[in-house]
């Protein structure tokens, strides 16, 4: 009875096995080296499979999937050229840990490494940028290495997998098995922390006097946002959230101090520097948190709680790691604590912070400014929508001034800092999840680096509401060069180059606004949000010359944040 | 301070590719690396010298740990082990001084494996210092080429503890 099993091609078992990985979309381009699964692919119908305009967007459209939904994200892409515009999306998805598997072509086993037609060694070019990357050699490897690319890629820390599949492989043909088990000698991720190490974190809580929650990406990604809740709300513990970290926690809660770090409130950063006890929820201690290393939080007992282990004393030394899932540890510590800590004199502190240095507010003289705009925007969102934002200043204030009540809502290239994320980004989170409101807000420069994928868009109708924050600059660059550079605005002027952006985004089929008045704010955005057959867009012409405060410089202590503009001059 | 770490790697393509690429990624120091199958054909060994403090140590190893071919990590250093390195050290010799070249050949307890009318090639095996002091003192008669094979190191297999035959009241009390 042994005939059971069927003979398959390699591009057939490529589809059964992602089939078998629920994947609902692939977001790919075609070529040469992939010809056969775009074959097989015309008559496949469990998923759907969405073409970019270009593949870094379909990169971080599979990313934006990702993190919307907490599934896996597929990429599908040519060799050579095809493989290496994958890059970038790939090193971004390393560095937030989002859990993708990139697929692309390879020219035939027997022409690798003869500087064949369309030929990269895209194993060697992302071996640093990867979780784990494989060369497909023989069509009977090929099953187990999808099982394996999908377990590795969304287990313990998540991350980017790559799967380089050779021309003749995918044409071969085999007995077809899937593998039901993995097993992988040298990845087996801790999930349950330490019990002790839990129960030693939780006495230390008990007798803070100051404590503070430092909340990062691990506890969304880990799904443990409730059990954050119940902590906290339990024992009353203020809560500071990475860039990453938002949505973890409602920001416009009492609990809640907003933001830490380099654009982070002011006084989350005072809190940071003032607490007894620090426990990292998921974090990493990134030089955009910590400032000056050695003056972080020096006052502090510090817990650090994360699921890779290479992340615990990597930046900071800490008093007491645990190594484990988030979540579970979480829901371990809230049961260990039987007693409060007593923390109301802590609370006051952290109230008078708030008072002494709170956001300048808009100084109602009818130019129009980013904050305002992502004021409005919260408001009318009510905090429910996904944020899609891009990489600069906008990306601050949307970090400040939006408040996120779901986990999986602000979706932005933290760790790598990609311009050029938002658009595709929010095509593959409008994909994932078709109930929610989806906004993508870039600045004028980042929206130029894939406003190609406009197109990708329009052509499936999604209703996403792409917005521009217009300030004819590479703001955060010109922010930087005025503070640091004696304003030597070298090369971040856009505005005798820029495009006329409405018009742009007409032609591409998508419905226009735009404005530089902040009495329009409201009904345009009202006007926009009831247009729900296609996708629509917004441009925000704001101020030049505004910047993001607070502001800790780089490499710099808490003692040395800027809260607002030194030298106040008449901003056009 | 420097340190030997001894990691077992899938027998697979790239697997070395990975360790290296990670250490030049991160900027760790490598003094050498050495890599050769084990008693098992999957599974291949490498043995790392690097350098650091010990927070770089650690991160040497877990980022070790991390990559996913390699299956065990181990710090040698502070460990009883043996360690071993083999060099091959070609050396210009003229009429007077091949005894001397010999016999501090016996002393470093090494071989003379090719000989031709200006040089002869020595072969000698031992921890990397004793290869440092050979090479050192044949510096003086002028070195052709060196050849070292990076350090091979494996910890030391575990002792059986003899109990003393007479143990003092002390000891007794802690029992």
């Amino acid at each position: 009875m042994k005939d059971h099993k069927q003979k398959l091609s390699g591009a057939e078992i490529f589809f059964e096995c992602l089939k078998r990985e629920k994947v609902e979309y692939i977001f790919g381009y075609p070529g040469g080296a992939v010809l056969k699964l775009y074959e097989k692919l015309y008559d496949v119908d469990f998923l759907e499979h969405i073409l970019t305009r270009h593949e870094q967007g379909a990169t971080h459209a599979a990313e934006g999937y990702a993190k919307a939904t907490g599934k896996v994200g597929v990429v599908l892409a040519t060799s050579g050229p095809g493989a290496t515009n994958t890059v970038t999306g790939i090193a971004d998805a390393y560095m937030d840990s989002v859990p993708i598997v990139v697929f692309t072509g390879q020219v035939p086993t027997k022409l690798i490494g003869n500087d064949a037609f369309q030929e990269a060694d895209i194993m060697g070019i992302t071996r640093p940028i990867t979780k784990h990357n494989f060369l497909v050699r023989d069509v009977n490897e090929l099953a187990e290495i999808i099982r394996k690319a999908f377990f590795i890629a969304s287990t313990g820390r998540p991350g980017p997998v790559l799967v380089d599949l050779p021309k003749d492989v995918i044409n071969s043909v085999c007995e077809f098995e899937y593998p039901e088990k993995v097993d992988i000698k040298g990845y087996k991720p801790t999930f349950l922390g330490h019990q002790n190490q839990i129960k030693k974190a939780a006495e230390m809580l008990k007798k803070a006097k100051k404590p503070l929650l430092y909340v990062g990406g691990g506890v969304i990604m880990s799904g443990g946002t409730r059990e954050l809740a119940l902590l906290a709300r339990e024992n009353n513990l203020p809560i500071t959230m990475t860039l990453q970290g938002l949505g973890a926690f409602p920001g416009a809660d009492p609990l809640s101090l907003g933001m830490l770090g380099m654009h982070g409130t002011y006084w989350a950063n005072q809190a940071v520097n003032g607490c007894d006890l620090l426990i990292a929820l998921g974090a990493r201690f990134d030089d955009r948190v910590t400032g000056k290393v050695e003056a972080f939080s020096t006052k502090s007992y510090k817990i650090h709680v994360d699921v890779d282990p290479a992340a615990i004393d990597k930046n900071v030394l800490v008093d007491l790691p645990i190594v484990g899932d988030v979540k579970h540890v979480l829901a371990e510590l809230a049961a260990e604590m039987n007693t409060k800590p007593e923390i109301s004199d802590w609370w006051k502190q952290i109230e008078k912070w708030k008072q002494e240095c709170p956001f300048e507010e808009d100084p109602n003289d009818g130019k129009l400014r980013t904050q305002f705009v992502i004021e409005k925007i919260s408001e009318k969102t009510k905090g429910e929508a996904v944020i899609i934002s891009d990489v600069g200043q906008h990306q601050m204030w949307i970090a400040q001034h939006y408040k996120f009540v779901h986990p999986r809502s602000h979706l932005t290239s933290g760790g790598l800092g990609t311009m050029g994320f938002s658009v595709p980004a929010s095509i593959g989170a409008a994909f994932g999840k078709k109930d929610r409101l989806i906004i993508s807000i870039s600045g004028d420069g980042g929206f130029q680096m894939n406003i190609q994928e406009l197109v990708t868009a329009v052509a499936h109708k999604l209703p996403i509401k792409f917005i521009v924050i217009n300030n004819s600059f590479l703001g955060m660059v010109r922010q930087w060069q005025e503070l640091f550079h004696a304003e030597k605005y070298s090369f971040t002027d856009l505005s005798q180059s820029n495009p006329d952006f409405k018009k742009v985004a007409e032609a591409f089929g998508l419905a226009g606004f735009s404005t530089d008045k902040p009495s329009d704010v409201e009904s345009i955005l009202d006007e926009a949000f009831a247009i729900n057959d296609r996708p629509v867009f917004i441009e925000f012409k704001v101020l030049k010359e505004d910047m993001v405060f607070p502001m800790v410089p780089a490499g710099a202590t808490i003692s040395e944040m800027m809260t607002k503009r030194l030298n106040p001059k008449t901003m056009v | 301070m420097k340190h030997t770490i001894s990691v077992l790697v899938e027998n697979r393509f790239g697997a070395f590719n990975r360790v290296a690429t990670m250490f030049s990624g991160r900027g760790f120091n490598v003094h050498s690396i050495s890599i050769g199958e084990t008693e098992d054909l999957d599974i291949s060994r490498m043995t790392l010298v690097t350098s650091g403090d010990d927070q770089i140590i650690e991160q040497v190893v877990k980022q070790l740990n991390r990559l996913i071919d390699t299956i065990k990590v181990v710090d040698l250093t502070g460990q009883p082990r043996i360690e071993r390195e083999l060099a091959l050290i070609t050396v210009f010799y003229q009429k007077g001084t091949r005894p001397e070249l010999t016999n501090i050949c016996d002393i470093f307890r090494g071989k003379i494996v090719d000989i031709n009318n200006r040089t002869l090639t020595l072969e000698i095996t031992g921890p990397p210092d004793k290869i440092d002091a050979a090479i050192n003192v044949l510096n003086q008669y002028g070195i052709k080429e060196i050849a070292r094979s990076g350090t091979v190191a494996l910890k030391r297999g575990e002792q059986a503890k003899i109990q003393p035959k007479i143990s003092t009241t002390k000891e007794k009390e802690k029992v």
